[in-house]
């Protein structure tokens, strides 16, 4: 079982209440979390990654266990403990972006979050 | 009793304002999306129950919403935009060559017969059909292939293709409007397109009498004379009478002839209005006074419309997609500013209130008529 946690506007594009639960068949990667929880929620198809593509929106980034993968390659394993459900995969909405943002620039990352870019914020993590 | 329902788009979600034909008391409804830009939602002729809204956020991109009940419940359809064979370039506005890319809907056209097929400008500039209901989009990609394509260029903008007209007495025609490119036509039901920009003048490029090239606002057109065309361009309005093939200038007595929006009277087809914004660097009404100019001789002669509109300290402006008439006795326009209002005229433009003051800054406002 893996858990996923989206941002808010995901969460309320998918009538997800709070983590989203996935069964993941083979590896946990990027790529094999994001097609399951595109099969099981196909109103997210282009919100996260481009349909034709592939790639990660610029404005959204994957954390997970303190750490900023967003720019790991799709076929890399994730985390044993995301793997397993202990903890969960962030899909977040960087702080960044947006012409009103664009202006403030970027914020700091949260002290919890570690990693190079860090403009995410992550959703309540539980 | 008829009733309206109007359809607005802002900057953080949707709002559907509904009231019976007096058109006195509102009821609110929104915001559905909240958060998210709404650049526009509208409703099938075909059926007045489904609406189409185009839904986006620079974070996640563009959605697209359908509701089969008036807007009291939607359902994400079918979002994959994907430009037909190779994009190629269009010029950026250095003039460099510049990869065609999708960014977001503009605007979305239901057909006039078929509920299930809606049109879709969007930009980077090109024009999609659904005919299932939005489920799957397809680009009508003789536009975007015509000759001109490599030499279009954005407005300030973004190059966005903001204005379809389909024509009610040809099946085949349909026109569009894309800043900074121009007008175009096809009379083949989308296949093949041509320019329709000959009259209009455009200081501001490098030839001004340009077959493409020029920053189109908004076009209107009255159902009732397909072949007449109300077009707001960057400066100048304009008129056709020829569907297109020429037009003349018809901005007469207005105070200037910057704005965005542009549409017709429902019952009156020589009876247009506009909404005067300073300059293209200055987007807020001449003088700090929000006014509506109407012509009841289909351009040159145009008086003012205040009453009930601010007039003084007015810095707001009106989006070119947000204004719209109802097809009531007497004919109702609406339109949306910047700054969150929605006012309406019951009276074709005589006198006007705010149905609401606060909302998010609006995109977009669409009027349905219901029975």
């Amino acid at each position: 079982m893996i858990r996923v946690a989206l941002p808010a506007h995901l969460r309320t594009l998918a009538r997800a209440a709070g983590e989203v639960q996935l069964e993941v068949a083979g590896p946990a990667t990027q790529r094999s979390v994001l097609d399951a929880l595109e099969a099981c929620y196909p109103m997210l198809r282009g919100t996260i990654r481009d349909q034709v593509t592939g790639q990660r929106r610029p404005f959204v980034r994957f954390f997970a266990c303190e750490e900023d993968l967003s720019h790991q390659p799709p076929d890399a394993p994730l985390p044993a403990a995301v793997a397993s459900g202990a903890e969960p995969f962030l899909i977040v909405g960087a702080i960044a972006g947006g012409r009103a943002l664009a202006r403030a620039g970027p914020l700091a990352p949260p002290s919890r979050l570690k990693g190079g870019c860090g403009q995410g914020w992550p959703p309540h993590k539980k | 009793m008829r009733s309206v329902r109007v359809l607005v788009g802002t900057r953080k979600g949707a709002f559907i304002l509904t009231a019976d034909g007096k058109r006195e008391k509102w009821e609110v409804s929104g915001p559905h999306f909240g958060g998210w830009e709404l650049y526009h939602v509208k409703g099938s002729p075909a059926d007045p129950n489904r609406l189409f809204a185009s839904q986006s956020t620079g974070w996640h991109g563009q959605l697209i919403q359908r509701s089969n009940d008036g807007g009291k419940t939607w359902e994400p359809v079918g979002n994959n935009f994907v430009y037909d064979g190779v994009p190629g370039t269009h010029q950026w506005y250095d003039g460099t060559p510049h990869p065609w890319e999708f960014k977001r809907v503009w605007h979305l056209e239901p057909s006039l017969t078929d509920p299930d097929t809606v049109y879709a400008g969007v930009e980077d500039a090109a024009l999609f059909r659904s005919t299932d209901g939005a489920q799957t989009w397809q680009e009508l990609a003789g536009l975007r292939g015509h000759g001109s394509g490599p030499h279009w260029q954005p407005g300030a903008g973004g190059m966005c293709l903001h204005t379809i007209i389909l024509d009610p007495s040809d099946s085949q025609r349909i026109y569009i409007a894309i800043s900074a490119a121009g007008a175009f036509r096809t009379d083949d039901g989308g296949q093949t397109w041509r320019p329709i920009n000959r009259g209009l003048f455009s200081k501001y490029i490098p030839d001004p009498t340009a077959e493409v090239g020029h920053c189109v606002h908004h076009v209107a057109m009255h159902p009732a004379r397909p072949g007449v065309l109300f077009m707001q361009k960057h400066w100048d309005v304009m008129r056709s009478d020829d569907a297109g093939d020429t037009w003349q200038k018809i901005s007469g007595n207005l105070p200037v002839d910057f704005g965005f929006v542009i549409d017709v009277h429902a019952h009156e087809p020589e009876t247009i209005y506009v909404v005067p914004i300073k300059s293209d660097s200055e987007h807020y009404p001449p003088e700090g006074k929000l006014r509506v100019y109407r012509s009841r001789t289909g351009g040159h002669e145009w008086e003012p419309l205040t009453a009930g509109l601010p007039q003084s300290d007015c810095y707001v402006n009106v989006l070119r997609d947000a204004m719209a008439v109802d097809s009531l006795d007497a004919c109702g326009v609406y339109f949306g500013t910047t700054g969150g209002q929605v006012y309406a005229s019951a009276d074709a433009g005589d006198h006007w209130a705010p149905i609401v003051r606060d909302l998010p800054a609006v995109l977009s406002v669409e009027v349905q008529t219901l029975p």
